[in-house]
């Protein structure tokens, strides 16, 4: 039973703390902004087998640090959960008639807010470093994909939390997770041109999929078809919100 | 209709036996305490009882809903101020207020109405637009109070209400505390390991140990389960002729001379002092000084227990408790 206004107020909760704590955004945003600035302009000129010359390595960048940038905001979503548990606000949160599934989903739904805000910051960032923008209908289809990309890893991070206790072991372990996803994911270089044993790996990387998918709107270019990008990261943000939901009441209801 | 109903409630985990088939009620309006020492299961009573922790065996009825049948109706008509800090700190008062309010599903004027009141009723409404954070730990406290009353519980529970705050703000809280019973009419069920908080604010106390509830009465009946009150004279002239004068009265339970002084046990010293005098008034025998003192609480639990409550950094099986107690609170 999903209860709307349970939904709402979490959401609007994570909004107000996102808002009040500024120096967040901006170490968010920070790590992704570098990686624009030198990577995407100290490679400006690199030239990859297999990529049109109507594309420069900044245009191919740029989904992909946007990928990156959801890939780490959403991930460490699991760690404000962490917080509520440590300071207790969590067990006020689950003795209120509100049901469970409500209070993953309102989870879940202010941090995919947060993520979107940041990834779209940095898009904005790219275009003033000379990002060429698709048209309109390319990025509103860009930010469903971003909101199915974060879906994802935000319920990596939910489960995660719903295992581990403290912050330590948390960021510990997403970072063990996150770092490897995204080298694998192709978000700095063409998958192609990996060797075939990690080329498969990165197969089984979600995140190689939200690039490519994230490439074929917003530069026209893609390494798989987007209908097969779309196929998986859909049946991937549904199984993963039954995942954490499972994963959230059993831990919780005791 | 009683406010709870519990039947042979009981708790494991895994071999240990936190709650020991526990038994008891309380009525509607009552200020009732659960007193005991650490680790003696009273949290694990209270969060079976709000719903957090499913209980091994056993039966409860909050505000009238059974507790394994109906959580949603219980966690809708009671409110909880745990042990531990819950509050967003990252929040301000008011805002912790509105999201706690709109998870009761509490409609926007009707909200705005009872923020009001319950920051008023702990004298918050100056500071309620300052975040948590910078909030002292009596603040924080008579927020999460303000915070359980405002979906108007039928029943309040509140553990440890008081632990670690200094006694001034305890006594504020205590006074918080009875004007909410009394202007509400919320049944109250907290427990404590004070004994002074048990004995000034509840209608009725179970001591509670090793799991077990050991005894249940009013204050006055639980202290009353003793001796009496000690009258201690020091008497001028003859001991045994006020000794033996004293001890035909109904209302002394016994006499012990002790040289000049005299200790008579009696019920009631209030209401029989002035008749000590009229005694020793009637035999021409002089009363130099006179001392009384009455039974507390903590005598009570001596008795019963054969210990003193014990603290956090008491014995090693204590100790033990008090991890197995953490492990299941996680």
């Amino acid at each position: 039973m999903i209860q709307g206004r349970v939904v709402y107020v979490l959401w609007r909760r994570e909004m107000i703390k996102y808002f009040r704590a500024r120096s967040r955004i901006a170490g968010a945003i920070g790590m992704p902004a570098f990686m624009l600035i030198f990577q995407g302009m100290g490679f400006r000129r690199v030239e990859f087998p297999g990529l049109p010359e109507s594309i420069g390595y900044f245009q191919y960048l740029v989904p992909g640090i946007i990928g990156m940038t959801l890939l780490f905001t959403a991930a460490y979503a699991g760690m404000s959960v962490i917080m509520d548990k440590q300071f207790g606000f969590l067990k006020e949160v689950m003795v209120t008639p509100a049901s469970r599934v409500s209070i993953v989903l309102g989870m879940i739904s202010g941090s995919a807010t947060t993520s979107l805000i940041q990834a779209l910051i940095i898009m904005m960032m790219s275009v003033l470093l000379g990002f060429r923008l698709p048209v309109l209908p390319a990025i509103l289809s860009s930010v469903v994909i971003m909101v199915l990309i974060s879906m994802i890893f935000i319920n990596i991070g939910l489960i995660l939390s719903s295992v581990l206790k403290d912050f330590h072991g948390f960021s510990t372990v997403i970072n063990f997770i996150a770092f490897p996803l995204f080298l694998l994911s192709g978000a700095l270089f063409p998958v192609s041109n990996l060797p075939a044993p990690i080329k498969i790996l990165s197969y089984f990387d979600p995140l190689t999929y939200g690039v490519d998918a994230l490439r074929g709107v917003l530069i026209g270019h893609c390494e798989f078809s987007i209908v097969l990008d779309m196929f998986i990261l859909l049946t991937l943000s549904v199984l993963m919100v039954c995942t954490s939901s499972y994963f959230f009441r059993r831990a919780e209801s005791i | 209709m009683s406010a709870i109903i519990v039947k042979e409630l009981t708790k494991k985990f895994g071999e240990f036996t936190a709650v020991d088939s526990v038994s008891f009620s309380v009525e509607p309006g009552e200020l009732f305490g659960l007193l005991g020492p650490n680790g003696a299961g009273k949290t694990t009573i209270i969060n079976m009882l709000t719903t957090l922790l499913l209980p091994t065996a056993g039966d409860a009825e909050i505000a009238g809903y059974d507790l394994r049948r109906d959580p949603h109706e219980i966690r809708n008509n009671i409110g909880i101020i745990f042990q531990d800090p819950s509050l967003d700190i990252g929040l301000t008062g008011r805002e912790n207020l509105e999201f706690h309010a709109m998870m009761y599903n509490i409609g926007s004027d009707e909200r705005k109405k009872r923020i009001r009141e319950v920051l008023d009723v702990v004298g918050l409404a100056d500071k309620a637009d300052i975040l948590v954070e910078n909030y002292s730990g009596g603040m924080k406290r008579r927020l999460e109070i303000a915070r359980g009353l405002i979906h108007y519980p039928k029943v309040l529970f509140l553990d440890e209400p008081t632990l670690g705050l200094d006694a001034q703000t305890r006594r504020s809280i205590w006074d918080h505390i009875r004007n909410l019973n009394r202007n509400y009419g919320t049944s109250v069920i907290l427990t404590t390991h004070y004994m002074e908080e048990a004995d000034s604010l509840c209608d009725r106390i179970a001591i509670i140990d090793h799991g077990k509830i050991i005894a249940l009465d009013t204050p006055a009946g639980l202290k009353n389960r003793l001796r009496g009150d000690c009258v201690s004279l020091t008497i001028e002239g003859r001991v045994e002729l006020i000794a033996a004068a004293l001890g035909e009265k109904e209302w002394v339970r016994e006499i012990v001379p002790n040289g000049k002084t005299l200790d008579v046990i009696l019920s009631d010293y209030g209401k029989n002092i002035p008749s000590i005098f009229q005694t020793a008034g009637n035999l021409g025998i002089g009363i130099s000084s006179i001392n009384f003192s009455k039974p507390s609480l903590e005598d009570v639990f001596l008795r019963l227990t054969g210990s003193i409550i014990r603290e956090q950094e008491g014995s090693r099986q204590s100790a033990r408790r008090d991890r197995m107690r953490r492990r299941m609170l996680r």
